[in-house]
């Protein structure tokens, strides 16, 4: 799982108001080597809920974005890493409201519910 | 399982599939035919959905032009073969019919290839079809940005079934219909549910009817098709293969 499927996920139990953002709790994480696009990560940065980003990486990120982002490239390369190159690969993420848990197996997070919770 | 089986879902659910080279050219024309009903901006690389990615085939198409993406489906065992090619995109093990589990907004577009017909299989006791249906389109469309498309490949069982995956989709708060590709080609015949969050859109035309903008088929065609595309004067199109074979005959019978 990336940082940027995280920084969009939340839980869907039924009757959770807050499910986000999920809370990481990671066993194993992988940094790979994805190719640099500005555009795209120009693009996404104000998708992005930046707080979540900040808590979820482990890295120094600004506590409020830069203004004049889009021109600035070393911020840019920062943010590309931490969105699609940061992977976590074993844990799970925990729901701020309920506290259940979504396990991460080779990367990929379960969000399947159980009978009551759909 | 039977490569000809066009009906995976009668046999086994959703979680016990397995592909053929044929299927794996198929999706991939699907996929190119999906995200051209898309309609992305051009140049832009996107942030999209895949809904029952699978292995991936329809994921790595995404890749290959540039995109970006998130493949959700629910059988373990084919995320496990989308690990194992690679796919560049992230994948959750989700049911579409829970729900989607994405903030508003999130989404530049989404994308589904034959997988829509099986929220109208209640494999559960408890599952309720008309109700998966209506919170799998519900979820999605808060997902997608406004504007975004949501195009899905289907094989409709029957109309009764294109009624209620499409009135649940517009009770979703969804614009849009039915595309379909060579109607006349029970073979070739591609059904495409194109749908609009946020906006109205002109839908798209099908390919292969006679009243189609795209005189000469392009990539995605089937060898054992027979259609011919012709002019309202019952002539073959210019520079189309027919076109070029009569002009031929024409200049032979002309002693040219």
């Amino acid at each position: 799982m990336k940082l940027l499927t995280h920084n969009m996920l939340t839980s869907h139990v039924k009757g959770v108001t807050k499910g986000y953002p999920l809370l990481i709790k990671a066993t194993e994480v992988k940094v790979n080597e994805v190719e640099f696009n500005p555009q795209f990560v120009s693009r996404m940065i104000p998708k992005l809920e930046w707080s979540a980003l900040v808590q979820a990486a482990e890295e120094d990120l600004p506590g409020e974005l830069v203004a004049d982002y889009e021109t600035n490239e070393e911020f840019l390369k920062k943010v590309h890493r931490i969105l699609l190159e940061v992977e976590v690969l074993e844990g799970c993420l925990q729901c701020p409201e309920s506290g259940r848990e979504f396990p991460i197996s080779r990367g990929i997070p379960n969000m399947l519910l159980n009978e009551d919770e759909a | 399982m039977a490569s000809s089986c066009r009906r995976p879902e009668h046999t086994a659910p959703p979680d016990v599939v397995s592909l053929s080279s044929r299927m794996i050219e198929i999706q991939t024309q699907m996929s190119e035919r999906a995200v051209e009903l898309l309609n992305l901006p051009e140049g832009q690389p996107c942030f999209l959905l895949d809904v029952g990615c699978g292995s991936g085939l329809s994921g790595d198409y995404l890749s290959e032009e540039g995109h970006y993406w998130v493949g959700v489906d629910i059988s373990n065992a084919m995320l496990d073969v989308a690990l194992d090619r690679e796919v560049e995109g992230d994948l959750l093990l989700g049911d579409m019919g829970q729900g989607m589990p994405f903030r508003s907004g999130t989404f530049d577009g989404c994308i589904s290839i034959s997988a829509l017909q099986w929220l109208c299989n209640a494999d559960k006791k408890s599952h309720s079809p008309p109700k998966r249906l209506f919170t799998f389109f519900s979820t999605l469309y808060s997902s997608l940005t406004r504007g975004a498309r949501a195009v899905f490949q289907l094989y409709p069982e029957n109309s009764e079934q294109l009624e209620l995956i499409t009135s649940q989709a517009m009770k979703a708060g969804f614009s849009g219909g039915m595309v379909v590709d060579y109607p006349n080609s029970s073979k070739a015949k591609k059904f495409f549910l194109c749908l609009f969050a946020g906006v109205t859109g002109v839908l798209p035309k099908g390919l292969g009817s006679e009243t189609s903008d795209r005189a000469v088929p392009n990539q995605v065609q089937y060898s054992g098709q027979r259609c011919r595309f012709k002019n309202m004067k019952g002539k073959s199109v210019k520079k189309g293969r027919d076109w070029i074979i009569e002009k031929k005959e024409r200049r032979r019978r002309q002693g040219r």
